[in-house]
């Protein structure tokens, strides 16, 4: 079968926050650059961040990065590499400038300088007193940021590809990156985009958890392409998780209502964050509670008929508290949990929020694996950049608003870097012969597949397999078991089958291919949680409560092909500063 | 052709509150709209996803906007699952 073949500079798979911050900075170069998204790229779930970007512009209270850096640092339990840390600190303060002179609508000071607001995990003078760093658009600081970016790559002439879906990496025959296959799901058509430069931008995967509160689109198409063309995956045992999902759905359920005086309650009825977190209770971190809810669920102390869920009492504040200060809330409880919380609690639990892990990059956003000589080697013409790669600046724990930041200072970095690595590549490589078959193997087989799998059945069992065997808190029995379940999943989504052949719009087909990927990053997460036997950040292990810097100060990197494990070091000398070395993380 | 499944495939969002309200809208009423609501309802799509959303959750909405049958609708949905519906399942000993 012959495809149609475009060129162009480079290609960008994903139109969220660091998709689009590159895009621009690459077509005001002047450069030919296409932008692939599944949906309209103001709908990428970059509009879901809520909480501001940090920045230490000191425009409230003294503040400099490299108070910042250490806040990073410790956040992440040390496994944060310190040189990425400390670029990324240094240069917050200039994107965000650089982001109010496009447009964006932050909020003000009376003296008209950007208002900052005080966020968790921030401090002065190295672990002080608070800081007050994050810088807002009232509780739509991703939603603005998303708006005003696009706004500005329609100006300079970016090409979108909207509703399309990238299948595969393109590789040479020496392993350097040369585009992506991708399929036009209006047509299905399928075409391969040649680039000088691949930049990856595909955001995060928590659908591969029963619980999330990630929207339907993050399946993580970028990690799974990466892993299937022999790229590890980093870090991938370490996810975010938010204590107070609703129930069943998902739906965030903001810390605000904790901070207005809401409380947790198990089935006896009892305030249980009392036992494991004396002093601070409900408002203990993410972290400590996340856990918690999951220790009682697992002593049987759990709610409702199965006993999986906790609950989350307001109605004490009054029906007037509750409907000034958290209508939103209200609402969502109503809608999503058939709970008014006027009158009844809400149903919540654990819910998978963010990924730590992802492609391995450098700090300039080149993609970077131990597949020639040394263990950090740059993939020629490969970037990623944004929650699907790692930096890694996160580390075992990524702090609040660092995440609008981290896609801010490595779009742009990436893109800095592609305008300079083209300067010495102007010419696209050879396409390989075999440059689409990977894809157009994946596609044959779906539309050839008798007596398959159905693709929903397969997605829900592997989301509740990774939930039980892989949630927030981990136990060395269900770990082992979960890598045997995990395999037979995948075994089972290599045989899906689709009813719908045709080529239109064929969305079954597109949650068949977003199965291939899922598997991908749900697989890797097990195999790396199964062998990290410490606990650091959001790792948390039952059979090993401490971090062991003696064995685990290092990068977990993840191969697909054989599912073997390798490890790098982390990098913990910064680019200027002294090394903040490991210690214990209290707050 | 493929109407429905350009239709579902758009109710795919940024934020997760949408995704679900809207598939499920899909799910229960879009074979039964008409042409105006049909309309209505890709004119509500066009919308920014936290506008959208503040106007289903926080019944904001727009001055001067014809009345919108699918709006209210879209604001009536029970987005819980079917089978955690009995609220005194959930109840405590307050």
């Amino acid at each position: 079968m012959t495809i149609i073949k475009r060129k162009f500079d480079v290609v960008i798979v994903g139109a969220g926050g660091a998709g689009m911050r590159a895009a621009l900075q690459l077509s005001e170069a002047g450069l030919k650059v296409a932008v692939l998204s599944k949906v309209f790229p103001t709908r990428s779930h970059t509009v879901a961040a809520q909480g501001g970007i940090a920045a230490a512009l000191g425009n409230v209270t003294e503040d400099n990065w490299h108070w910042h850096m250490y806040d990073t640092v410790k956040g992440s339990d040390y496994l944060g590499d310190q040189d990425a840390i400390e670029f990324m600190c240094r240069q917050a303060s200039e994107v965000v400038y650089e982001l109010e002179h496009y447009g964006m609508p932050f909020d003000r000071l009376e003296n008209g300088k950007i208002y900052q607001r005080p966020f968790g995990g921030q401090s002065q003078n190295f672990g002080g007193a608070q800081a007050t760093r994050s810088c807002a658009a009232a509780d739509r600081t991703g939603h603005a940021m998303l708006h005003t970016l696009y706004q500005r790559n329609v100006r300079a002439y970016t090409q979108f590809f909207v509703e399309w879906m990238g299948l595969d990496l393109i590789r040479a025959e020496d392993g350097d990156v040369c585009g992506v296959t991708a399929l036009d799901i209006e047509t299905g058509e399928v075409m391969a985009l040649l680039a000088r430069a691949t930049l990856f931008a595909t955001g995060g995967a928590a659908r591969i958890f029963n619980a999330s509160t990630n929207a339907f689109i993050n399946t993580g198409d970028g990690l799974g392409m990466a892993a299937r063309s022999g790229i590890p995956l980093e870090d991938m045992e370490f996810w975010q998780f938010h204590p107070t999902g609703v129930h069943g759905v998902g739906v965030l359920i903001s810390e605000a209502v904790r901070g207005e005086g809401g409380y947790l309650l198990n089935k006896d009825g009892e305030r249980f964050m009392e036992r494991y977190a004396p002093h601070a209770k409900d408002l203990a971190s993410r972290d400590v509670v996340s856990r918690a809810l999951t220790m009682e669920i697992k002593e049987g102390r759990g709610c409702g008929r199965d006993a999986d869920h906790l609950l989350l009492k307001l109605d004490h504040l009054g029906a007037d508290v509750i409907r000034a200060r958290l209508p939103g809330i209200r609402e969502i409880a109503m809608k999503f949990a058939n709970a008014d919380p006027i009158h009844a609690p809400i149903p919540v639990v654990p819910t998978a929020h963010y990924m730590m892990g992802g492609i391995p990059t450098n700090f300039w956003g080149q993609v970077v694996a131990p597949y020639k000589t040394g263990p950090e080697e740059v993939v020629q013409g490969f970037y990623a950049a944004g929650e699907c790669a790692c930096v890694s600046v996160h580390g075992g724990n990524r702090l609040g608003t660092n995440s609008l930041l981290d896609i801010l200072v490595f779009g742009r970095a990436a893109a800095v870097k592609i305008i300079e690595d083209l300067k010495k590549n102007p010419h696209h490589k050879p396409l390989p012969g075999d440059a689409a078959d990977k894809a157009l193997a994946r596609l044959a087989r779906l539309d050839s597949q008798k007596d398959g799998e159905n693709v929903a059945q397969v997605t829900a069992t592997m989301r509740k397999t990774m939930q039980a065997h892989c949630g927030v808190f981990r136990f060395p029995d269900m770990l082992r078991q979960g890598v045997e379940k995990m395999g037979e999943v995948a075994k089972r989504a290599r045989q899906t089958e689709i009813k719908d052949k045709s080529r239109v719009f064929n969305t079954a087909r597109i949650e068949a291919l977003e199965l291939d990927n899922l598997i991908e990053v749900a697989m890797a997460t097990m195999v790396s949680a199964e062998a990290r036997t410490e606990s650091r950040g959001a790792h948390a292990r039952d059979d090993f409560p401490q971090r062991d810097d003696d064995k685990w100060l290092k990068h977990t990197l993840y191969f697909s092909e054989d599912r073997r494990l390798d490890y790098k070091p982390v990098r913990l000398k910064p680019l200027t500063v002294e090394s903040f070395p490991p210690k214990a993380r209290t707050y | 052709m493929k109407e429905l499944e350009r239709a579902r495939w758009r109710c795919r969002r940024g934020l997760l509150e949408l995704d679900i309200v809207l598939q499920r809208f899909i799910d229960e009423y879009y074979s039964g709209l008409g042409e105006m609501e049909l309309r209505q309802f890709e004119a509500l799509q066009d919308l920014p996803d936290n506008d959208l959303w503040d106007m289903i959750a926080l019944k904001k909405e727009r001055i001067n906007s014809d009345p919108q049958p699918v709006l209210h609708l879209l604001q009536t949905i029970a987005a819980f699952q079917e089978t955690k519906i009995p609220g005194n399942k959930y109840g405590t000993k307050t």
